[in-house]
């Protein structure tokens, strides 16, 4: 049974829509200068041309999404009681996630290590994960803001894919690389690609070889914590940032959420919505004490969780993907690639101080 | 309905059986989940915290304050602050709230058997050490010398007055009150807890100290502590955080890779000195 396939570009929008019966598709699409990840629409088309504005998460996590409707009801005579009946609303349905980049399907290996755990399983997250298809795109290149490489992923990398597309010439060669990509694509029209595998496969690596040599930001997390009592370190990386929070929106691996309640009279629900942890409401407590009362405090967190909290928990694996978006969209220019380059060498720095006292 | 996996984010609803106003800012909440099989099974430990709901304003985490060895209810003590604790201050016997419980760990009860406890609560900080003290006392033999240092900003402030009146008469315990002001009445300790602890000085041989408080309390406590000679193994204290989902995904009660809801609430000074100070 073959497993690759050739799609032709003008074929796949045809495809989508007629897979939009079966699947809720989303696919990048072009929306005034952005492109967004959003639901398949033939006549809004399909960009594939470069990296979305917006990351694909939203597919698995929902910037709003409701966990629980409620309906109170009191007796209407003597003793008055009430009752609260709550019923959950765990989504159903199969979803395909179209033209994802390498970047944005390795964050959601990220987001399984925490929403999909061996100890805590959120049922939300993993009805939806389990329910969804991811086909990626490889990279043809990487823009200025990309740095896959320096992170641990590659503008080609297939981790967290079912299906990889790697682009020829008038089309894509599909290559499913799991269970679920394999049941996609077999009963699709297109034409048996197993010839073109080698192909591929050469322009993947000239793709790679086209990657420059630079640092890696791996295994600095021991490194990285060593500078977090540093406050002043954090005051002078953090001193431009707006709290604005672009940055988490946008990023493939920021998972923070809130949870809030919304009444409409004697029923409502409880919500679920994207937070952001570079706002100073973030960790406020009702008593008025804030644990990271500075952006200092925050910036330090962010930073820190992407590389080093979460490599510590995860196998070394970064929480980031190199993706470049909060780079290209931060209204202030903030750098987190330099952010975390001066860090390193201010760990350093401080270490070998440490070594001649 | 079944769910497979169990739904985290549900709470089991619960029926309000008795309130009682400790202070003029304090209430506690006695209260029995209405399935009577889950009621039943329910077990935890000394330590561990719940989360409650007002369903239709929020949810917010209390630590279980009766315990473990006391089972016809669940009890939580709410100091009125923000608006979710506001609403719960409203709120009567027979009323309904949502429990998620029990969530994050425990004190480490086992580890402290044969040794001599210090207590040091400071205002709502009490609550937690309720537990462990009422399990202790429970379990008198197993544990040793038991000295209780509580606070309160005035008498009127105190929590657990009721109790508190038994355990000054026990003489299994040793119990010292103290309060940022006095009244005429007051007949106890006048003065801010880490300068009683001073003044009382219990030994740290063989010995661990638990404490709870607002964070400014809790920092001049482990500095008493310390120069008491406490080591930093031998500090237990159990930390508030704002939380969300209880379970350690949605990402604010963390310090550095600890998530305080799952990995915390109770952590030793040890513990804490290998995290980022954030508290």
């Amino acid at each position: 049974m073959s497993t690759a396939r050739f799609l032709k570009a003008r074929d796949i929008a045809p495809w989508l829509e007629e897979l939009g019966r079966e699947y809720t598709v989303l696919a990048p699409t072009r929306h005034g200068d952005t492109v967004v990840f959003r639901e398949f629409e033939p006549e809004r088309g399909i960009e594939l041309d470069r990296l979305s504005t917006t990351p694909a998460k939203k597919a698995l996590l929902p910037p709003c999404e409701t966990l629980f409707e409620y309906a109170t009801t009191k007796t209407d005579t003597p003793p008055y009681r009430t009752s609260i009946e709550l019923r959950p609303t765990l989504p159903e349905g199969k979803i395909l996630l179209f033209g994802t980049r390498p970047c944005d399907a390795r964050a959601m290996q990220i987001f399984d290590r925490v929403y999909d755990g061996e100890q805590v399983k959120d049922p939300y997250y993993t009805a939806r994960r389990n329910a969804a298809t991811i086909v990626t795109l490889a990279c043809s290149g990487q823009a200025g803001t990309c740095f896959c490489d320096r992170v641990g992923g590659s503008p080609v990398d297939a981790t967290g894919s079912d299906v990889l597309l790697t682009p020829l010439k008038a089309g894509y060669v599909a290559e499913a690389l799991t269970e679920k990509g394999m049941e996609l694509m077999r009963d699709t029209a297109f034409m048996k690609a197993d010839g073109l595998r080698q192909e591929a496969l050469n322009v993947r690596n000239r793709i790679l070889e086209e990657v420059p040599e630079r640092t890696s930001f791996l295994d600095m997390e021991r490194n990285l914590l060593s500078l977090f009592g540093d406050l002043g370190f954090w005051d002078k990386t953090a001193e431009s940032c707006l709290s604005c929070g672009a940055c988490t929106y946008l990023c493939p691996t920021c998972y923070c959420f809130n949870i809030t309640d919304e009444p409409h009279g004697d029923s409502g629900k409880r919500i679920r919505t994207w937070d952001n942890c570079m706002s100073s409401q973030f960790t406020l407590e009702g008593s008025g004490h804030n644990p990271r009362p500075t952006k200092a405090h925050r910036m330090r967190n962010r930073i820190g969780h992407k590389f080093s909290y979460y490599p510590q928990l995860h196998d070394k694996t970064l929480a980031c993907v190199g993706c470049g978006r909060c780079i290209s969209n931060c209204p202030v220019s903030f750098d987190i690639r330099n952010a975390v380059a001066c860090a390193i060498q201010h760990a350093a720095a401080n270490a070998q101080e440490h070594a001649h006292d | 309905m079944t769910s497979n996996p169990p739904n985290v984010y549900l709470p089991d609803m619960a029926t309000i059986q008795e309130v009682i106003q400790e202070t003029p800012a304090i209430k506690t909440f006695r209260v029995t989940l209405n399935n009577a099989d889950r009621m039943q099974a329910f077990s935890f430990e000394p330590g561990q915290v719940g989360q409650l709901s007002v369903i239709g304003v929020g949810e917010s985490t209390f630590v279980i304050n009766s315990p473990p060895t006391r089972k016809e209810y669940l009890q939580f003590s709410v100091m009125k602050v923000g608006e979710l604790t506001s609403r719960l201050h409203t709120l009567k016997a027979g009323d309904q709230i949502g429990v998620r419980a029990p969530l994050g760990n425990a004190f480490p009860y086992d580890s402290m058997r044969g040794r001599d406890i210090v207590f040091v609560g400071g205002g709502i900080g009490m609550a937690p050490l309720r537990t462990l003290l009422l399990y202790m006392l429970d379990n008198r033999a197993e544990y040793g010398k038991i000295t209780l240092l509580y606070g309160a900003r005035s008498p009127h402030d105190m929590a657990f007055s009721y109790e508190v009146e038994e355990w000054l008469q026990r003489d299994d315990m040793h119990t010292v009150l103290t309060v940022d002001n006095g009244t005429p009445e007051w007949q106890h300790k006048v003065g801010l807890i880490p300068n009683i602890l001073k003044e009382i000085g219990p030994s740290p041989e063989n010995a661990v100290a638990v404490t709870c408080g607002p964070p400014i309390m809790i920092k001049f406590t482990v500095q008493a502590l310390q120069e008491l000679g406490f080591g930093d193994e031998q500090i237990v204290t159990t930390l508030e955080k704002r939380m969300k989902c209880g379970v350690g995904i949605c990402g604010r009660c963390n310090i550095g890779s600890s998530y305080v809801c799952k990995d915390g609430p109770v952590y030793t000074l040890a513990q804490l000195k290998e995290l980022p100070g954030e508290m």
